[in-house]
Parts: C-alpha cells; sequence; structure tokens
C-alpha cells in the first residue's frame, strides 16, 4: 500500500509496510463500523412529533454489553497490533545483523556529512573516504552505521528505507540497514535543528558493487577531497552548508 | 467557600477588570482565548500559504523567510496549546461552570482565581511581546528541544527563546492557581444533596484534567527553568560537552506533554457529553462507566510519554513498554466514544446547533483516534514520525477538541453567559463551512505524511522525491480547506457579537436542561443563586418514565411516591 506513496529500497522497508496495512486494515474496519453505526443512530432516534425518548440508564447488565463486546474486540486488536509493532521494531531497531560495512554519519546544522570506511573496510584509517551530502552504498549489503551529530539534534531519515534515527550531539546512535535497490534516494532531516533544516537535504545512492568500486576509485583521487559534494545528482546538498556560513 | 451572604452590584474596575466573580474572571479567559486564537490562526494562515506557494508573497505578511516559518510554526503550535485551548477549556468553561453546576455562589479561592488571571494574562502579553524583540520570535518548534533552544548560536534567536519559555512558565503557574481551584470547589462547594455521581460528567472531566495537569507540569517547570539558566547563565543541564544531557529535556517535557493532551481533552468530551445528553434528550449511557474511563485516562496518560521519542535514541527496548502502554490507552478512550455512542440510543434528537458541534466532535475525533495508532506503535512510527502523518493525525483530535467542542460548549452555554440566544441559521452556516473547511485541510495531509513530507519544511524543493507537482497539489488541497474554514470563523464572531445585543432574549432554561445553572436568570447574577438550591438526582434524567415533561431539574423535589428514588 505505502508503495504507492513512496518507494521501498530496503530488507525492512516492507515489513514497515505490511504493518501499516495491518493497522489500517484493523482500524479502518472498526472505524467504519463505528461511523456507520452512529450516523444510523442519529437518523434512526432524530427527533419526531409524538416520539418521546427512552429512559436507559446504560447500567443494566444486558446494555452493557454493548459497551463490553466492543471493549474486548479492541483488546484483541491491541494485541494484534502490538505483537506487529514489536516484531517489526526489533528488526529495524533493537537487533543488528552482522555489518558488512560500516559508516559514520555526521549531522550538523544544515549538512549531512559521511565518512566511508574506504577500501580497507575499516573506519579511521588514511583511506577514508569523507563526502558531504552524499552517501555511496553497496547494493545488498549489510551496513551499520555510527550517528552522530556535531551541533543540536538532527534526524537522519530516509524514508525510501524506512529508516529514521534522531543523531543526538555526545551520542554515537548505531543503527543498520541493507539497501535493495540500486538508485538515488533522499536522505531528509526529520528534527527540527533551526534555519536551514528544510534544506538539509542528502542522497543516499545504492550502488552495484562495480559502480561502488570505481566510486571508490574516484574518491581516490585527490582532486575529489578539494571538491566535496559536487556531484550533478545532488546539486543542493551544500545549500545548508551555505546557510550555514552566511548566517550572523 | 465564601460565605458571604449578600452580593452588592461591585463598580465597573471592581466588576471588570479587577473581579474576583468567577463568571467575570471566565470570560477574561474567554476573549483572551479567543483573541489568541485569532493570532495562532492568522500565523497557520501565513504558512499554509507558503507551503502552497513557496516563496510568494503572502497577501496580509509578506515573504516568509526560513527563519520566519520555524516561528510561524514555533508560536502556532505554542499559542493555539497553552492561549487557546487550555484557557478556553479548562478556565474559562471551568471557571463558568464549575460554580453554577455544582451550585455555589464562586470559586472556594476568588482572588486566587484572579491572580491566576492576572498571570496568564501577562503570560499573553510576554508571548506576544515575542513577535517584537531583536532576533525575532523563538522558532525551534513547540516541543523546543535542546541544545537548539539552549543556545542562541544555534536558534539565531537568543531574545526570543527566553521570552518564550518565560511565557509558557507564566502559563503554567497560572493553571496551577486556576487548578487547585477547580478542585477544591468541586470537592468542597457543592449544593446539599450533590453526591458524587450527581456532578455533571463536565466538571467532573474538569477537575481530572485539572489533577493531572498539577501532577505532571511540576517536572516540566523544574525543566524550563534548568533551560532558562541554560541559556542565560550558561549552566550545562542539557549540554552534552558538559556532562548534561539533551533527552532530559524531552523526557520532562513529554512526562508533562503527553498528559497535557488529556488535560484538554477531558473537559471537551465533557462539553460534549452534556450536550449530547441535552439534544439526544437522554440520559447518559453508563455514568459511571464514563467516570471510570475518565480516570483511567487520567492514570495512563502518565505511562505513555516516550512513544514520542520512539526514534530519539532512547534505548530500542524501552519502545516497546511505551507501545504496549499506548495501545493499552485506546482502551478507555474508545469506551469512552462507544457510550457517548450509545447514548443517542432511544433518544429524540434534536439538532440544533450545539447538537451538531457535539456530533461532528465523535466523528471528527473517532478519526484522530484510530489513526493514534500508526504512531503509537513503534514499528510504523519509525517511518511516520515527524511527518505530516503526525500533524493530521493531532489536528484530527486537536481541532475536535480545541475547535468543535469548544464550539459546542459556546452555542449551547451562549444564551446562559449573555442572556441572548445565538442565531440558529448562521450557526449551521458556520458549522457546515468549519467541518468541510476542516476535513478539506487535514485529509490531504494523511497522504503527503505516508509520501514522507517531513514537518516544519518551509519548501520541499531540495528533496527529490517530496517535490512532486502531486504532493504540491496536496499542499495546495490543504490550504485551500484553510482558506474555507477562516472565512466562516468570521461568520461566527459577527453572529456572536451581533447577538450579544441583538439576539432574542433568552429565558432561564432554553434548551429544558436539567442542571443547576439553568436555575438561574441568564445571565446569571452577581452570587449565582438568590436561593442556595438543594440537589435531588443525578444530572441527566431526561425521558424518566412517568413524567410529563422529559426533562427532570436535579434540584426539582422529588414528588413524594414512597420511592427512594
Amino acid at each position: 500500500m505505502l508503495e504507492r506513496f513512496m518507494t521501498g529500497a530496503s530488507t525492512y522497508s516492507s515489513s514497515v509496510d505490511h504493518l501499516i496495512f495491518l493497522i489500517a486494515a484493523l482500524v479502518g474496519f472498526w472505524l467504519i463500523v463505528a461511523e456507520a453505526f452512529f450516523f444510523w443512530l442519529m437518523f434512526r432516534y432524530r427527533y419526531r412529533e409524538g416520539r418521546t425518548s427512552q429512559y436507559v440508564t446504560g447500567e443494566e447488565k444486558e446494555l452493557k454489553r454493548w459497551i463490553s463486546v466492543p471493549h474486548m474486540l479492541v483488546i484483541v486488536c491491541d494485541i494484534v497490533i502490538i505483537v506487529g509493532a514489536v516484531k517489526v521494531w526489533m528488526n529495524i531497531k533493537q537487533t543488528m545483523p552482522p555489518a558488512e560495512q560500516t559508516v559514520r554519519i555526521y549531522a550538523q546544522q544544515w549538512a549531512w556529512s559521511f565518512v566511508d570506511p574506504g577500501p580497507d573496510g575499516m573506519l579511521d584509517t588514511g583511506d577514508d573516504v569523507r563526502t558531504v551530502g552524499e552517501l555511496h552504498v553497496k547494493v545488498n549489503t549489510t551496513y551499520h552505521f555510527e550517528l552522530l551529530s556535531r551541533d543540536v539534534l538532527h534526524s537522519f531519515c530516509v524514508p525510501a528505507f524506512r529508516l529514521k534515527q534522531d543523531a543526538v550531539p555526545g551520542r554515537t546512535i548505531r543503527g543498520w540497514f541493507r539497501a535493495t535497490r540500486p538508485g538515488t534516494y533522499d536522505i531528509q532531516c526529520t528534527q527540527m535543528c533551526g534555519m536551514g533544516h528544510g534544506v538539509m537535504a542528502g542522497r543516499v545512492i545504492v550502488e552495484t558493487p562495480e559502480q561502488h568500486a570505481q566510486w571508490l576509485q574516484r574518491a581516490a583521487n585527490p582532486a575529489f577531497a578539494a571538491q566535496p559534494a559536487v556531484s550533478p545528482s545532488a546539486p543542493s546538498a551544500t545549500q545548508g552548508a551555505q546557510l550555514a556560513e552566511v548566517r550572523p | 467557600m465564601s460565605a458571604t451572604a449578600v452580593h452588592a452590584e461591585p463598580s465597573f474596575f471592581r466588576k471588570y477588570l479587577w473581579a474576583t466573580d468567577h463568571k467575570v474572571i471566565a470570560m477574561q479567559y474567554f476573549f483572551t482565548g479567543m483573541f489568541m486564537a485569532l493570532v495562532g490562526g492568522f500565523l497557520a494562515y501565513v504558512f499554509r500559504m507558503q507551503l502552497a506557494n513557496p516563496g510568494q508573497n503572502v497577501p496580509g505578511y509578506g515573504v516568509v523567510t526560513p527563519n520566519e516559518y520555524n516561528s510561524l510554526v514555533t508560536l502556532h503550535g505554542t499559542i493555539m496549546i497553552f492561549w487557546v485551548a487550555m484557557p478556553m477549556l479548562i478556565a474559562a468553561f471551568g471557571n463558568f461552570l464549575i460554580p453554577l453546576m455544582i451550585g455555589c455562589d464562586d470559586m472556594a479561592f476568588p482572588r486566587i482565581n484572579r491572580l491566576s488571571y492576572q498571570i496568564f494574562f501577562l503570560s499573553a502579553v510576554v508571548i506576544l511581546s515575542s513577535f517584537f524583540v531583536p532576533g525575532g520570535p523563538f522558532g525551534g518548534a513547540w516541543t523546543a528541544y535542546p541544545p537548539l533552544s539552549a543556545k542562541g548560536a544555534y536558534n539565531l534567536a537568543p531574545w526570543g527563546a527566553s521570552v518564550w519559555l518565560l511565557a509558557v512558565a507564566l502559563e503554567f503557574v497560572a493553571f496551577l492557581l486556576g487548578g487547585i481551584n477547580f478542585v477544591v470547589t468541586t470537592m468542597n462547594g457543592r449544593a446539599p444533596g450533590m453526591k458524587m455521581f450527581d456532578i455533571p460528567i463536565v466538571v467532573w472531566m474538569i477537575v481530572v484534567a485539572s489533577i493531572i495537569f498539577m501532577f505532571s507540569v511540576g517536572p516540566l517547570v523544574a525543566g524550563a527553568v534548568m533551560l532558562l539558566f541554560d541559556q542565560l547563565l550558561g549552566t550545562g543541564f542539557y549540554d552534552p560537552t558538559r556532562g548534561g544531557d539533551p533527552l532530559l529535556w524531552q523526557h520532562l517535557f513529554w512526562f508533562f506533554g503527553h498528559p497535557e493532551v488529556y488535560v484538554v481533552l477531558l473537559p471537551a468530551m465533557g462539553i460534549v457529553a452534556d450536550v449530547l445528553a441535552v439534544f439526544a434528550r437522554k440520559k447518559l449511557f453508563g455514568y459511571r462507566t464514563i467516570l471510570y474511563t475518565t480516570w483511567a485516562v487520567g492514570v495512563l496518560g502518565f505511562v505513555v510519554w516516550a512513544h514520542h521519542q520512539f526514534v530519539a535514541g532512547i534505548d530500542p527496548r524501552m519502545a516497546n513498554v511505551f507501545t504496549v502502554t499506548t495501545l493499552i490507552i485506546s482502551i478507555p478512550v474508545t469506551e469512552m466514544c462507544f457510550v457517548y455512542i450509545a447514548t443517542l440510543y432511544g433518544g429524540s434528537i434534536r439538532f440544533t446547533t450545539p447538537m451538531l458541534w457535539a456530533l461532528a466532535f465523535i466523528a471528527e475525533f473517532l478519526i484522530g483516534g484510530v489513526t493514534g495508532i500508526f504512531l503509537g506503535s513503534s514499528g510504523t512510527d519509525i517511518y511516520l514520525h515527524d511527518t505530516y502523518f503526525v500533524i493530521a493525525h493531532f489536528h484530527y483530535t486537536f481541532v475536535p477538541i480545541a475547535i468543535i467542542a469548544v464550539f459546542a460548549g459556546i452555542y449551547y452555554w451562549y444564551p446562559k453567559m449573555f442572556g441572548r440566544m445565538l442565531n440558529e441559521t448562521w450557526g449551521k452556516i458556520h458549522f457546515w463551512g468549519s467541518i468541510v473547511g476542516f476535513n478539506l485541510a487535514f485529509i490531504p495531509m494523511f497522504m503527503t505524511g505516508l509520501a514522507g513530507d517531513p514537518r516544519r519544511y518551509f519548501n520541499y524543493s531540495q528533496f527529490a522525491e517530496q517535490a512532486t507537482p502531486a504532493l504540491q497539489h496536496l499542499r495546495m488541497l490543504s490550504t485551500g480547506g484553510l482558506l474555507i474554514f477562516i472565512p466562516f470563523q468570521f461568520i461566527f464572531l459577527i453572529n456572536f457579537f451581533w447577538s450579544l445585543r441583538h439576539g432574542k432574549q433568552a429565558e432561564m432554561n432554553p434548551w429544558h436542561a436539567n442542571t443547576l445553572e439553568w436555575t438561574v436568570p441568564s445571565p446569571p447574577p452577581h452570587g449565582n443563586f438568590a436561593e442556595m438550591p438543594t440537589v435531588y438526582r443525578g444530572p441527566y434524567e431526561y425521558g424518566a418514565p412517568g413524567r410529563a415533561a422529559d426533562f427532570w431539574p436535579q434540584n426539582e423535589p422529588a414528588y413524594n411516591l414512597g420511592g427512594d428514588d
């Protein structure tokens, strides 16, 4: 259902979508039943000449059923939803499959920057590749990320991955994703972070292993470091950073 | 109780500006709230116009800069919750109704009541003054998360941020003073014969709401002082570089912030209950069920707060706990809605303007309620958190609460408040226009939210997935809904002020209602009751068998039929 609104491009995106669909079906059905019954009562018991209201306290046993039966149904639906929610949550947030690659993400007013471990696959070594606004990842590869903030709260959100995680200064927050479909996807900041919040854009570029190797090769070129984030696919990624420089 | 028997007519100054009369204080809150609603509404108009036509001149405002946009959404939220919903639902209706409905002459502490309004008025002046301070008003969202709110270097509005906090803290003080008054008055001031289960539901709900408020706001007042110290004295309570923790604020804020939802919800539910019973000519279905679910909501409301923080960096295991508690609270709330719906069964429903608003509350609030499940369930909140889905959801709760229920209350009690009837035809036009506009404004937001539109963005041009014509059309539709909604509010204002002088003279009990406020002249004189009433029965004895009239006022002595009533 959600695919019609937003593409899904990670292993867990469909599990979030299914959960949204499950909740929509359950609560949607009961919403329609409740509203229909409500409108029917309004029509059925509208004022008519000569019709007086009945004296019903609602404390009678057979009438209390009208409340206690829906009450039980709500509990059943709640349990189904809780089980679904916890399962999805455990998968995305509480457990981490072993990492095939680890990247570091820095949030700051108002830009994203990334540290790719480079050819050796290790962070904090000489061949790390730093980028601004663009995160390059390999398709079908499990990534762990270390999320940090340099100033205020931000939130790292890739809607196509169904991933969202706040960045908190002073903490390193870990999470994971595994992209399933090559392409370019938006990174949003979804925690109010000041003037440039609305332009704090980034891109995840999901590449095939060959494309990724090519990108790493280009990145090894010394010229690359001199011109961060100038790829035409991310024309605006540095706008937030520019905004940060011109502020008073 | 102030036991003064004689109530001389006071001078103008004492009567309207330095009043201790609960009805005058209620009106002071009422008109302040109404004025602030116009301010909050104007802010919404400006930022919705910016979203529909990014970068274009907004008629009546000008071009909206990113910083201004943040301030607009921040102050819209702050004002609508703290300076509209709170004063209208708790203070205005609470002050006006509690003494009249429980049959006493004034609040328990009339001078504390006056002080409460004065502090509230001051807080309103302070928040409005933040529009004029250097650097402009605060723009860090109504949640004011530090470090953004703590440092001028981050939020670029050091004055605005401190003034905002000061205003909010003052507002809390005002409502603490008001809250103790509501609780004490209801517990001690009831007319002889009014037992706990004879108290009108709206009074109960305002009392429970006041208790929730008083229990939850303390930690946030402390938190606000700490944040003010961080801003002004350079302390580091929320500064991670000096051992503080920004998440601490979130816990303090939401420990208050979520119960606050119920603080405004309950009085609204109470107003709806009373209006529903009167115009369905029906006893409320399961009075005790309503009362017990109210308390259940009040208590459970304290253990759900972290569902606002699922992705905030808290321990992920905590999310499971809060998912469970959040879904549990759906049980008493749905039960309350079922009870209201069941009240219609066997009724003789009069579709007057107040009744239309009360019915609309239920129809719309159900939508707000069920969409909350998507957000309370941790798995889906990962995607939907801080998107327009959240905005649509809480406006489907807050608009029914702070607008629809408030209008139900205004149309219902206006004759008692001002001694005149509102025009029914214009009332119905106002109703239908508002309902159409409201739904048109917020249904598209569910869709843009599902499509991933984040909140608090002044435009979406930097995001390929959001900058599509289809989504932009939905945003424009939403703004269109608001543009329909707004003019109908002017119809209300004209009806309101015109009827003050020219409306039909209201009788003592125009709706044939049972509660005690309808046994005194409209408007009630200073001191309320010429003779203090005695209560013989519950507030909702409509259609009682064996009576010619379909209502049975609470203070009417029972015929001695040998029964024990």
